[in-house]
């Protein structure tokens, strides 16, 4: 216990007195949650849209100008008829149209709560779910400055190409994932392959430290840091982002340290087979990052990809992990719901485990 | 030896913010001598070195190479000195042949005279079987003695050896000292910089730094008198003791 | 008692043979150098006896274990200085020493009165960083790190390899000290004129041992006559003596020639010879063998 003390703390001074460290363990993974999150939520300005206006009456005729007047959106197509819309969309001319039907007027005469539709681009999810939003939003005030008035207008949306929207609040879940996979597995493979690279490790395997002293030793200190930085990205998400976390904390925290665990194990894996830093970060880079971010999910929807990568995504452990965080974050469900992928990336993380005790070398060859 | 100074030094310092690295060093190199440039780690032989070779610009003090002012005309000096160091000489990954090609480009050779240099050094050296082998599958002693070679290929007035001989068998280190004495005897003042104590009995005459300063400077034999030392590595202990007593 | 027992030991790394054959045995005790120039199979040895490698062929034993079957045995006892400097780079002195104390189950104050006249020396520079030390600092660094576990057998593999000469007369110093207290030590060098400071040596080349023996046995077995040659010219007369048929070898050696005559060939003839040749004022005098010059010898065989 003493051994595995002295080794933690050396591992932390190790942490704390290289700023590149550093700067990974921490910096990184704020910089991607605020690159990823201001990518989705960004301000805009001049969104190009269409309006459809069926009812043409004074009501509906204020309702566009409204939207056209507050400078986040351009209307740049009048449409005649649905086709015109959709020809608006393909030629790409327009983000978003709004469709007011022939009973606008009416309703909103009588009371009877007119609808309007919102129809957004769907290929591009996120730019969709903001202009949607903001389309809401502001038929909303629209209402809310005729507060005299005693209605209410449903909104009705629809994604065109990409019906349930799936990237919404994803990249907290993806970000998690990438930072996890960054830290545990990339900084675990580097930190060993340095003991190979300065000789040190020549020195501790002359000693009699059982080999599970060492890897535990070294990894310990990084079980907690991703940790750390897991809570802190959720809590960034959270609170600057709005996003919801549905489900239960502790699940969600269980969840990311068994993803830690295989990350680690990766990583451990990585650095039985590389002797040097430098090949050490490139193959977690071009093995274990590249995936995580392409092949996950996080980035392009595994259902659209071609066969071969789909099969590939099977054994990518962040496939799993952002299934169940999302099931978890976003929609609210227990560990129960998503048992076969959290079982799944236990296989994988025993797997990885057992491979990486099997390689780890004794000696020097 | 006729008095024909190749490397001058006067009074040449240089600093980094209050640490003095080089003191005040004076001293004159002949042609054709080799010239052993001892000292510690640390002691400010790396710096003084490259100052004479124009890769730093000294703080106070004059020098000149070849013949030029190490102040004005430092790209000068570059092109008209060899360099090899142990740390760093040719590419391990580029043939023997490719090797020498490349820095007889790197000197501004004709592709012409690069082929006639080529063949002559690979004959010099008995190298002509391994013309096409990756320099990392040659011995260290060969390749200690291409590395000599190359540096020389632009047939320069004086080659600086930095750490040239380190780690390789008594034979094949002779070997090397036996290039560099032709070297010298064909006109090339050698300038060797190391902190092996019992190379620097191969040079004509040697400095010693400590901290900064020159402590000695003559020849091994007569430093060894000196000093009442049998070895130079005994004049190093009894001189590092009396300059720290001081 | 033989401590170190090595038989008949070969070690390929793919089509490099590193060590061809290697026998010896290190008694209780002694200071046993390996001398020997880069490449010559140092560390591969090194590297067996403290169990970082298995031998192809051949076995060897340390304090009694088998470095193949027993190396978690052999790992306890020993302590190991590696060629490279291999401590911690960014711990400092005092944290690098309490980490491989800890690492073997040890404190510092444990064994202090064994490494207490080298750490005394570092003492003062306990809080800098391991890897702001210079060269000779360093070297006491390791070596304290390599005995704070009190081990049986150092293996110090080329110790005093780009350390002044200062710092390399004083480390002999402390290994001389620390053979009192029973330690055996195994030392690599490359350094010939180190020879002097071992109990015994072996001279290894090419994976092969040349000869083993007291530094005075070896010399003492150069059998043939050795002239030193004195001269100015050392280029020119280098080549005429090589040209002369009674000339066996001749080396440069500092700022002599060392030179082995057949049989027949007095000191007269030769200062004739180079009289005649334009070369007046050699000075050629009868000098006893080096070590160096016996390791040259014995790599012509």
């Amino acid at each position: 216990m003493k051994t595995l003390w002295a080794f933690v703390l050396k591992e932390i001074y190790h942490i704390l007195r290289d700023r590149r460290t550093l700067f990974i363990l921490f910096g990184m993974p704020a910089a991607q949650v605020l690159i990823f999150g201001f990518a989705v939520t960004n301000e805009f300005k001049g969104a190009s849209f269409a309006i459809y206006d069926q009812s043409n009456d004074p009501v509906s005729i204020a309702l566009g100008r409204h939207m056209s007047g507050s400078g986040h959106f351009k209307q740049t197509v009048v449409a005649h008829r649905t086709e015109d819309i959709h020809q608006a969309f393909q030629s790409g001319k327009i983000k978003m149209a709004l469709v007011i039907p022939p009973d606008f007027g009416d309703r909103y005469r009588s009371g009877n709560r007119p609808e309007v539709q919102v129809i957004a681009d769907g290929s591009d999810p996120n730019t969709a779910t903001t202009l949607v939003n903001y389309a809401s939003m502001m038929i909303a005030q629209f209402k809310a400055q005729r507060v005299n008035q005693p209605f209410h207008i449903e909104v009705a949306t629809r994604m065109v190409y990409n019906p349930e929207l799936k990237s919404v609040f994803m990249f907290v879940p993806g970000v998690i994932t990438l930072v996890l996979m960054l830290i545990s597995a990339l900084m675990t493979s580097l930190t060993l392959a340095k003991e190979k690279e300065t000789g040190t490790m020549e020195l501790l395997l002359v000693s009699p430290l059982h080999p599970m002293m060492i890897i535990v030793g070294k990894v310990l200190p990084y079980v907690l840091l991703s940790l750390i930085n897991a809570v802190l990205i959720i809590a960034m998400g959270v609170y600057i982002f709005d996003v919801p976390i549905k489900g239960s904390l502790i699940a969600l925290l269980g969840l990311n340290t068994l993803f830690i665990i295989t990350a680690l194990s990766l990583g451990i894996l990585i650095s039985t087979r590389t002797q040097t830093q430098q090949s050490a970060m490139l193959i977690s880079l071009l093995s274990l990052m590249m995936p995580s971010m392409l092949l996950s999910g996080f980035v392009f929807p595994i259902e659209s990809m071609p066969w071969l990568l789909q099969m590939i995504s099977t054994v990518i452990p962040a496939k799993y992990f952002i299934i169940s965080l999302k099931a978890i974050m976003l929609k609210g469900v227990g560990l129960i719901v998503v048992w076969r992928e959290v079982s799944v990336l236990a296989i994988l993380t025993f797997v990885f485990l057992l491979a990486s005790w099997k390689n780890f070398k004794l000696r020097l060859e | 030896m006729t008095h024909e100074p190749v490397i001058i030094a006067r009074q040449l310092t240089k600093r980094f913010g209050p640490f003095t690295a080089v003191d005040a060093i004076s001293f004159e190199v002949e042609k054709g001598e080799i010239f052993g440039f001892l000292g510690a780690n640390g002691a400010g032989k790396t710096t003084a070195m490259r100052m004479l070779t124009g890769l730093l610009t000294p703080t106070s003090g004059q020098a000149s190479v070849a013949g030029f002012d190490v102040f004005r005309s430092a790209e000068q000096i570059k092109r008209h000195i060899g360099y090899m160091s142990q740390r760093f000489s040719l590419y391990e990954d580029l043939t023997v042949k490719e090797n020498i090609r490349l820095f007889g480009t790197i000197y501004g050779l004709t592709q012409r005279q690069i082929n006639d240099k080529t063949f002559q050094l690979l004959r010099k050296l008995g190298l002509l079987d391994e013309a096409k082998q990756l320099v990392g599958a040659l011995p260290l002693g060969w390749k200690q003695k291409l590395a000599f070679s190359i540096a020389l290929i632009h047939e320069p007035k004086i080659v600086f050896l930095d750490e040239p001989t380190g780690g390789v068998d008594p034979i094949t280190r002779r070997q090397f000292w036996e290039l560099i004495y032709q070297a010298a005897h064909e006109g090339v003042t050698v300038f060797v910089t190391t902190h092996y104590m019992d190379e620097s009995e191969y040079c004509h005459r040697v400095s010693i730094m400590v901290d900064g300063r020159i402590a000695a400077l003559d020849t091994p034999r007569q430093l060894k008198l000196t000093y009442e030392a049998d070895s130079m590595d005994e004049v190093f202990v009894k001189l590092a003791r009396t300059t720290s007593l001081s | 008692m033989t401590t170190i027992d090595v038989r008949d030991v070969y070690k390929n790394y793919g089509k490099t043979r590193a060590l061809e054959g290697i026998s010896l045995r290190v008694e209780e005790g002694e200071i046993f150098g390996l001398i020997g120039p880069d490449g010559a199979g140092k560390t591969t040895l090194f590297r067996i006896l403290t169990t970082l490698l298995t031998p192809d062929k051949g076995s060897a034993t340390v304090l009694g274990y088998d470095v193949v079957k027993d190396f978690k045995a052999i790992r306890k006892l020993v302590g190991y200085m590696p060629g490279r400097f291999s401590l911690y780079q960014d711990l400092t002195v005092l944290e690098n020493l309490q980490f491989f104390a800890q690492v073997f189950g040890s404190t510092i104050e444990e064994n202090y009165y064994l490494i207490k006249d080298i750490y005394q020396q570092i003492e003062p520079f306990k809080h800098r960083r391991a890897g702001q030390l210079s060269g000779g600092m360093k070297q006491k660094l390791a070596l304290s790190c390599a005995l704070i576990h009190k081990p049986r057998i150092l293996f110090l593999d080329e110790p005093t390899t780009g350390v002044d000469a200062v710092s390399r007369k004083e480390f002999w110093d402390m290994l001389h000290r620390l053979r009192k207290e029973g330690i055996t030590i195994l030392v690599s060098t490359p350094y010939m004129d180190e020879a002097g400071k071992c109990d015994r040596i072996a001279l290894i080349q090419k994976g092969r041992l040349l000869a083993i023996d007291t530094p005075a046995g070896i010399v003492n077995a150069f059998e043939k006559p050795l002239w030193a040659v004195q001269t100015d010219q050392m280029h020119l007369v280098l080549q005429a003596l090589r040209r002369h048929a009674n000339v066996a070898s001749v080396f440069p050696f500092g700022d002599v020639l060392h030179l082995t005559p057949k049989s027949d060939f007095t000191t007269g003839e030769l200062s004739n010879y180079l009289l005649n040749s334009g070369f007046p004022g050699v000075d050629i005098s009868l000098i006893p063998a080096t070590i160096e010059d016996c390791f040259m010898e014995l790599m012509a065989e």
